[in-house]
């Protein structure tokens, strides 16, 4: 009986470990997506190519210029996020008062061309890029399964940069310029504020986060041109399902059904790829504004 | 009275997209003056305050801030220069409480009122302070709206009708907030529709009509002119 019960938990215990690790890429990118779309009223199609890039930025930065993981952890967003300021000054912000459709169109193109360029320059086949070896001390292994310390730090990574960010925008006063201009941006400009600046900077935040999250994912997957395309449908799921625009529906929804795909690859694997989608009809069935949207 | 103006607004036209809705106005506003702009629905009271914030579509003639044109300057830097905009629907922020929709405004210059002068005029703000912005009474978010543009330094302030949709006590609460804050030195810029309680505030009145000041009325001048204002506001 017991040996029975251990069983079945060394089958299910990785993949719930495996659901929590897709579920920090989740939350993540489904936040950078939200605070992007909150404050442009834009939705970012390119946010999956630009998760793309950190990854590729990463390896190059080990591969051509020797900086390591950590280094490239830092360097990877900014140097992301500074390219997502530029696409916004020089494209995005021309699309602002017209319909949303046409940012989704500017954004979907965009990254059918960022994953063209990459996929010219280094194949489609991936490269490998190795975690640090100070991860293998992380390494735990317990009765039940081996579980690698890298993935046990992306999802404490992933948690602490989704509780920054929330706190960044709940409780300073950036967070309140940010919240009330995604309310009424006109008016926040009419007390003294730069809002196209904010505007700006958010979407290159929300860019930087999405790099942040494709440098966590380099040494998980391969870094390879179509590892953003893959992820952004789940994650577009995660965003309908949680609520277009809210910061705690995103994180709790993307690490939420992280489990639930791994738990549904536990019980009835033949629908693990789908579960994600048919919670999302069934969301917007029942509340179309999603579990955490106003309104 | 001192002689510069320190709004001089001349041939003001503003747009729409395709709507043009001021056809010219010109106006001037002291130191330290109550001015109300009075006139009936569409007349172009609003509109005149949003173009002198750039918060309308385009708009062409001439405002002059203490020397300083404005015509052509964005919004945050109208608001930058010293203007401090009060909108009609009071632009309360759902998503943040109470002291956060207080903090919001930028200081953009010395000279405001600090926070325990803004908790003695308005106690219930201070009461409320952690309460999402519009669970506040109607009344109090028209104290919550003019109470953070107070804080910044911006030395004309511009009120849309600040009475609307108030009981009675409220507005008479509200009338005595604005005598206070001449007092201090504020210049404002009221829109009203209610001349009765713009009498009680404010030294000047200029009517509008079909997006044109069409009169000057002085406040001591107002009871003799009853008729023409009448006739003006349709009541």
């Amino acid at each position: 009986m017991i040996e029975n019960l251990l069983f079945e938990l060394e089958m299910a215990a990785p993949q719930v470990i495996l659901g929590l690790v897709n579920g920090a890429f989740y939350a993540l990118l489904s936040l950078g997506l939200a605070i992007i779309f909150g404050m442009l009223n834009v939705i970012n199609f390119a946010h999956g190519a630009q998760f793309m890039m950190g990854a590729f930025v990463a390896w190059m930065l080990l591969a051509w210029a020797g900086i390591p993981y950590w280094g490239a952890l830092v360097l990877a967003p900014l140097i992301v996020g500074a390219f997502g300021v530029v696409i916004e000054r020089t494209m995005i912000a021309r699309l602002y008062k017209l319909d949303h459709l046409y940012g989704l169109l500017l954004t979907f193109g965009l990254a059918l061309i960022i994953e063209g360029v990459f996929r010219n320059a280094f194949g489609a086949s991936g490269l490998p890029y190795a975690p640090p070896a100070a991860f293998n001390a992380l390494n735990v292994d317990i009765a039940i399964m081996f579980l690698p310390g890298y993935r046990v730090w992306v999802v404490i990574a992933s948690l602490l940069v989704c509780l920054a960010t929330w706190l960044v925008i709940e409780k300073t006063k950036i967070g309140a310029y940010l919240r009330a201009a995604t309310e009424r941006p006109e008016l926040v400009q009419a007390f003294g504020i730069n809002v196209p600046r904010m505007m700006t900077l958010t979407y290159g935040a929300g860019v930087a986060l999405a790099a942040f999250a494709g440098v966590l994912a380099a040494p998980i997957y391969s870094v390879n041109p179509a590892m953003g395309a893959n992820f952004i449908i789940t994650v577009f799921a995660v965003v309908v399902i949680g609520g277009m625009g809210s910061i705690m529906g995103s994180v709790v929804t993307g690490f939420g059904l992280g489990l639930i795909e791994g738990l549904a690859r536990v019980v009835y694997p033949e629908a693990s790829a789908t579960v994600v989608f048919v919670i999302m009809a069934i969301v917007l069935l029942t509340r179309p504004a999603g579990l955490f949207g106003r309104g | 009275m001192s002689n510069a103006a320190m709004l001089e607004i001349r041939d003001l036209e503003a747009w729409y997209g395709e709507s043009h809705v001021l056809h010219g106005v010109s106006l001037d506003i002291h130191p330290g003056e109550v001015v109300t702009l009075l006139g009936r629905n569409g007349a172009g009271k609003t509109s005149t305050l949003r173009s002198m914030m750039g918060l309308v579509g385009r708009r062409s003639g001439s405002i002059k801030f203490e020397g300083r044109e404005t015509i052509a300057l964005r919004s945050d830097l109208i608001a930058r220069a010293g203007i401090a905009y009060c909108p009609e629907e009071r632009g309360i922020f759902a998503s943040l409480d109470v002291t956060e929709n207080l903090m919001l405004p930028p200081v953009i210059a010395p000279g405001g009122l600090g926070l325990d002068e803004i908790y003695t005029l308005f106690p219930n703000l201070k009461e409320r302070a952690r309460s999402p912005g519009t669970k506040l009474s109607g009344g109090e978010q028209q104290m919550l709206a003019i109470a953070r543009i107070l804080r910044t330094g911006a030395r004309l302030l511009l009120l849309d009708e600040p009475s609307e949709g108030l009981a009675p006590v409220i507005v008479q609460q509200i009338g005595a907030m604005i005598r206070e804050i001449k007092q201090r030195g504020f210049t404002v810029l009221l829109v009203e529709q209610n001349f009765r309680f713009a009498q009680t505030v404010a030294d000047r009145h200029y009517v509008m009509e079909h997006g044109r000041v069409v009169d000057m009325v002085p406040n001591e001048q107002l009871a003799s002119s009853l008729d023409r204002l009448h006739e003006y506001l349709g009541v």
